[in-house]
This record gives C-alpha cells, structure tokens and sequence, in this order.
C-alpha cells in the first residue's frame, strides 16, 4: 500500500488555508455561546422544525458525501477491483473526517449532550428507535475508519521518526503494521456493513414522521433510496475530490480510472432513479409534483441534478473527459444533498403555521464545521502518504 | 474473479432483497391494542365554554411558569399553544362573524390539546435511549430527563407535534402532559379535569370514556341529558340541552388510537386534530426497520459473506 501512496508535502499555512482556519476560529465562539445561552440562541430550531441544517446537512448529507470510504471498499475489497486500490487512502481520509465531524456536530445539537453515554447503555437501549440504529452504527463507523485509516499514520510515524517525541519513537510500529495488516480485512468487513446499515436508516428515521413528511418524499422504500444514493454520492466525492486534487495540487489526473468508476455510478443514479418514480407512480404521488408550490419546485430541482449528472457520466465517451467528470460528480452531490434536505427540510411540515430557515450563527456553525474538515484534509494528504503517487496515473 | 463475484452476489441479493421487501413487508409486527385498565379524558368540545380553568389549573399543579405571546407587554399568561411551559391549552376555531357555538360556517368552537397518550406512541417508539416510555398499567406516556439525550426525535415523530423542548436553556428538557402522574399516585385525578366546572374533560377508564362517548352520540339535538363532571362515576353531573355531534369520536381508532378522546360539533380538522390513518406511525415505522433486522440475521449473513469475500480478496492483491 505504502508503495502507492506518498505524501504531497509544501506549506501547510496557505492562504486558502488561513480563511477556513478563521471561518472555523468564529464558528467555535458560536459554539461556546450556544454551550452557555442554549440552541435557541444561535439557532432558527423550533418545536415545529426540531431538525435543521445541523442534522440535514452535517449529519445527513454530510456522511452520504464522507461515503467514498464505503463505496470504494465495496469496489476494491467486495467486487474485487484492485486497480482502483490507490483511490481507496484518500476516499477513506474524507470518510474519516466526514464521519467524525458529523459525530462531533451531533454534540452540537442534541440538547442533553451530558447524556450522550446513554446511547451505549444496554438499560436504555430502544431497539424499536431508528435513532438507536443510526447512532450506534455511526459511532462504530466512526471507530473503524480511524482504524482503517492507521495505516496511513503508521506509515508517517515511521518516515518522520526523528522529528517525533522520545515516546512515539519507542513504539514498535513495524509491529503494530503487521498485527493490524493481518486483521484489517476484519475491519474492511464490518466497515462496508455499517454505513449498509446506517445509511439506509439514516431515510427510514423519516418514516415515522408521517404526514408531515410530503407524499413526494414519505415512502416506505426511503432505506433503499438512501442507501443507494449514499452509494453513488459515495463514488462522486471520489471523483471530484480526485479531479480538484489534480488541479489544486497541480497533479497528473487519474481520469481511465475515474471514468470506470462514473460508469458504475451512472449505472447506480439510473437504478435509483428508476426505483425512485416507479415508487411515486405506484403510490399515486406523482400528480403531486406538478402543483405550484416550493415542494414541488424543489422535487424537480433535486430530480434535474440527478438527470444533469447522467448527462455527464452515462455517455462512454464523456466519462474520458475529466471536465465532464468533474461535472458529473458535482452534480449528483448536489443531487443527493439536495435529495436529503427535501425529505428531512422541505418536504416536512409540521403545520400550525410553524416555519424554518436556518439562522446566520446556524449556518456559520455548520460552515465552520466543513471548514474543518478541509483543513485537516489539506493537512494530512500533504503530511501523510495518502494520495497516491503522480507515476500511478 | 467472476466466481467470486458471483460468491458475492448472492450475499449482496440478500441484503438487498431485505432492504427491498421491507418496503411492502409481509412480516408485520402485531398492532399495540388498548391497555385494560388505561385511563384518560374524554373532552367534549361541545360542553366547553372556553373559561380556560383547565389551563390555569393545569399551570398551577405542575409548577409551570407563565408564557407570554406578547413579550412586549408580559402581563398575564397567554401562550398561543402548548409549548415548554405549558403542558395544555384550549384553542378557539372561529369562522366569520363565529356567531353560534359549534357552527363550521359563521360559528365557533373550542378544542382542549395536550398530550394524546397514544395507544402506540411515536415518540416511544421514537426514543433511541427510552425517555419516554407508556406504563404498561395506566398507559400514560411519560418522560425521564436522567434518560433524555435531547436530539428531539420525539418531536419529529408526533403526530400532534405534542412534545417541547427548552429551547432557550442551556440545560434544556422536553415538556409535556403526563397526565399529572403525581397527582394520580396521591389518588387525586389530573388538575384539568378536577377544575373544569362544565364537564367538558371528564377523567376515567378510557374503556369506560369509550361507552359514554358512544352513548352521547346517541343523544337527540335538544334533548336534556346528565353529564357527568370531573370523572365518570362520580357524584358531581350536570343537565345541558344536548346540541349536535358530529358521529364520530376522534382518538377511538385515529392514529392507532389514542388515551384522550374528542367530541365535538364541528369536524375535527377545523379544530387542528390531523387526520391519520387507523395505522400507526410508529408500527409502519417499527415493521420495516423489523423486517430488515429481524433477529440481526441478515446484518449477520451479510456480515459473513463480507469478511469471507473480503480476506479472499486482499490477499489477491498482495
């Protein structure tokens, strides 16, 4: 593995660098004043509207675009592609950080934070509760990928020995390499079954909300619509991070592989899609869709990114150009987060005249957040052997 | 590597055909069915004259700040709904000139809202730590803060958007009726029904609450009937001129049923009590996540073919 992957180096203080530090620096003072005066003071939440953007995006869409790990392990250890093996450090980087961040946001906005460790107590354990589900197989996800992604580490404590504290150098890595190597398929399994499970779950929590989720978006096949989503999202952040990596970081771009990969994505959106009307036709819900309201406008908007992403990934030749693929991968994030926040946020109406937009503190919490996650992405591929070597392309 | 893919194909199948069947599942969990002995209200919006003592009783025994809808001029309690300090209210539908009492068009009517203490809760089912939780004797839904982690799940998943959260505290709970548990342990009935001078909430066995539900549907507009006031059984009644129902009691089926039953002489959409179909949220809910999980053994399965495919493979690719 180590033999694909090499640290990018350069300066890690860059400008671009410097803004999200300081995007990230404001959101923490939000933050703090939330600890002290309450999710009310910085936030549009209400009884009506418990869950904004802090779930809808950090938690839920967040973790369908940290699904790179997932899908490329599905591609390379379960259907046994190992030519894309050199894709698979860096989609597990983001899902590392992804996943994490989206752990620690949920800190942010439960209310009762100080109880969080009831979660893990078998006495309060609901095993009927959606929530239950989705929470204990994150946080076990969570747990894995750091795991999967050690060796990355391994390998940096290895290289920079001499710059390391006395104790770190003492450790026996080579060792540890081994034993965790000879395990690691352990871990590969269980990490492709959890985000199988919670990702599917993270759709059914909406089931129980009922009528106030729009027929567009209440179905009993949200798990399976979820799950396969999170799937191609998985293979477009992969995609695009790759792309945006070879043009930030002026690399040679790795677009044969990229575009195998489009293809099994375009093949996924299609199923999708088609699962995705042939449900709404089944249940008669599709006459909904062509009234004049904002459901329906954001219907068509979430359903024409999908359709603007096959245009760019389902024709052959165009999945060799990596304009087109960057496009592609683009379009269907977008599709799949804006898939999410009209189940979790447009789509639902709790009636009584209660309405949410998401505040300015709110909403710079969960830029802060994102901000993070770049800075610590851009830190470690430059620091760490992740990104796979220029020859390899 | 075809064979393995195809190794492969027949675990994945599996997962997916879970996955897919528990869309329409055959497997349904058994529908949760009235407790014997539960008990709650029956609330007849017709006998209520909106002197709101329910809500100020209500108030009082549980401790209950005010809440004003006019912060600007924070003189006496007013609250819109309920919300974090205020666990039951009584709202008015008005239509036009809302002239006569009970009349859709140009007429007027009350309508009492609280926690329904449904027969299958949402919220119950909701909980991922088992915060709220309907005792298996009185059935009541109640609330435990040492339990509750705050992600408001709760609050998603009812379908009269009962439970409320303190917002703005730093160290929030939810809030909602619970059927003043403390009061019943003392042998007393719950504050509203004992303050309310009409009749208009009368506390009971909803068994019972049921048959006199029933019974008032039977009574002819104009007639003079008995009421019974506070609690059925007891001694306070009350004689009123019967005015007209609309034939059906809300709460009986709707939603899975619910502990708190409605009369009323308009229709229960006008008075803000959504319509729900005679399934539970919580079983329809409940049914597919079971079908998938159904005694872990697709997860596990699953679990199986994937450490076996994947060891298979990264060796292959050393």
């Amino acid at each position: 593995m180590s033999e694909e992957s090499k640290p990018l180096g350069g300066e890690v203080l860059t400008k671009p660098f410097k803004v999200l530090a300081g995007i990230f620096g404001f959101a923490v003072l939000l933050i703090i004043y939330r600890y002290f005066r309450g999710i009310g003071a910085v936030s549009n939440l209400n009884d009506g509207y418990p869950w904004g953007i802090w779930i809808a995006y950090d938690v839920v869409a967040g973790t369908a675009i940290a699904c790179g790990g997932y899908s490329m392990a599905l591609m390379v250890y379960v259907f046994n592609r190992g030519k894309y093996h050199a894709l698979v450090r860096p989609a597990l980087l983001a899902s590392m950080f992804g996943y994490t961040l989206a752990g620690a946001s949920i800190m942010v906005d439960i209310g009762r934070y100080w109880n969080a460790y009831n979660l893990f107590l078998p006495g309060y354990f609901n095993v009927n509760s959606i929530m239950f589900e989705v929470a204990v197989c994150v946080t076990a996800y969570i747990v894995v990928l750091w795991i999967e992604f050690s060796p990355a580490f391994l390998e940096g404590i290895n290289k920079y020995k001499s710059g390391l504290p006395k104790f770190v150098q003492n450790w026996n890595v080579e060792g540890l390499r081994t034993t965790l190597n000879k395990w690691l398929f352990v871990f590969i399994a269980i990490g492709v079954l959890l985000p199988t499970m919670h990702q599917s779950s993270l759709g059914s929590l909406m089931l129980i909300g009922g009528w106030k989720v729009h027929p567009l978006w209440q179905t009993g096949f949200l798990p399976l619509l979820f799950l396969i989503s999170a799937i191609t999202m998985g293979y477009a952040i992969v995609i695009f991070e790759s792309l945006f990596a070879s043009v930030g970081f002026k690399r040679a771009s790795e677009t044969p592989l990229l575009g195998k990969i489009a293809g099994v994505m375009a093949w996924l959106t299609a199923i999708y899609l088609a699962i995705r009307f042939a449900d709404l036709v089944i249940r008669g819900a599709l006459g909904l869709a062509f009234q004049l309201n904002l459901q329906s406008f954001m219907f068509w908007v979430e359903n024409a990114l999908y359709v603007a992403a096959l245009v760019f990934v389902a024709p052959p030749a165009s999945r060799m150009q990596s304009r087109s693929l960057f496009l592609g991968g683009f379009f269907l994030l977008l599709a799949g987060t804006v898939y999410r926040f009209n189940a979790f946020l447009v789509g639902f109406n709790p009636g009584n005249n209660w309405s949410y937009f998401p505040s300015f503190a709110e909403t710079m919490i969960t830029l802060g957040i994102i901000s993070f996650e770049i800075m610590a992405y851009l830190y470690i591929v430059k620091k760490f052997p992740v990104l796979p070597k220029p020859e390899h392309a | 590597m075809e064979i393995k893919r195809r190794d492969f194909l027949k675990v994945a199948a599996a997962g997916g055909a879970a996955l897919a069947a528990a869309a329409h599942p055959a497997l349904a969990r058994e529908p949760k069915t009235r407790i014997k002995d539960a008990v709650g209200f029956l609330y007849d919006s017709t006998v209520c004259t909106g002197c709101k003592a329910c809500v100020s009783a209500c108030k009082q025994y549980n401790e209950m700040p005010a809440s004003f809808s006019t912060p600007q001029d924070p003189l006496w309690d007013n609250p819109l709904d309920t919300d974090s300090k205020t666990y039951n209210i009584i709202k008015l539908f008005k239509d036009g000139t809302g002239a006569a009492k009970d009349r859709e068009k140009d007429g007027h009517a009350y309508v009492k809202r609280q926690c329904m203490h449904c027969v299958d809760p949402s919220c119950v089912s909701a909980c991922p730590v088992s915060a709220l939780t309907k005792d298996p004797v009185s059935g009541i839904v109640s609330y435990s803060k040492s339990a509750c982690i705050g992600c408001r799940y709760c609050q998603l998943a009812c379908p009269y958007n009962i439970p409320k959260f303190e917002y703005e505290k730093a160290f929030p709970q939810i809030r909602k009726c619970e059927l003043c548990s403390h009061r019943l342990k003392k042998g007393e009935i719950p504050a509203c029904a004992e303050f309310c001078p009409t009749g208009a909430t009368v506390f009971g066995k909803v068994e019972d609450l049921l048959v006199e539900a029933k019974k008032r549907l039977q009574y002819k507009a104009g007639s003079s009937q008995v009421y019974p006031v506070e609690r059925l059984g007891g001694k306070a009644t009350a004689e009123r001129i019967v005015t007209p129902y609309v034939q059906k009691v809300y709460g009986e089926k709707d939603g899975g049923g619910t502990q708190i039953l409605y009369l009323a002489g308009i229709p229960f959409e006008k008075l803000g009590l959504p319509k729900l179909e005679e399934r539970s949220d919580a079983h329809r809910s409940e049914t597919i996540q079971h079908t998938i999980y159904k005694g872990m053994i697709a997860p596990v399965v699953f679990l199986g073919g994937l450490l076996y495919v994947v060891h298979k493979n990264t060796k292959d690719h050393k």
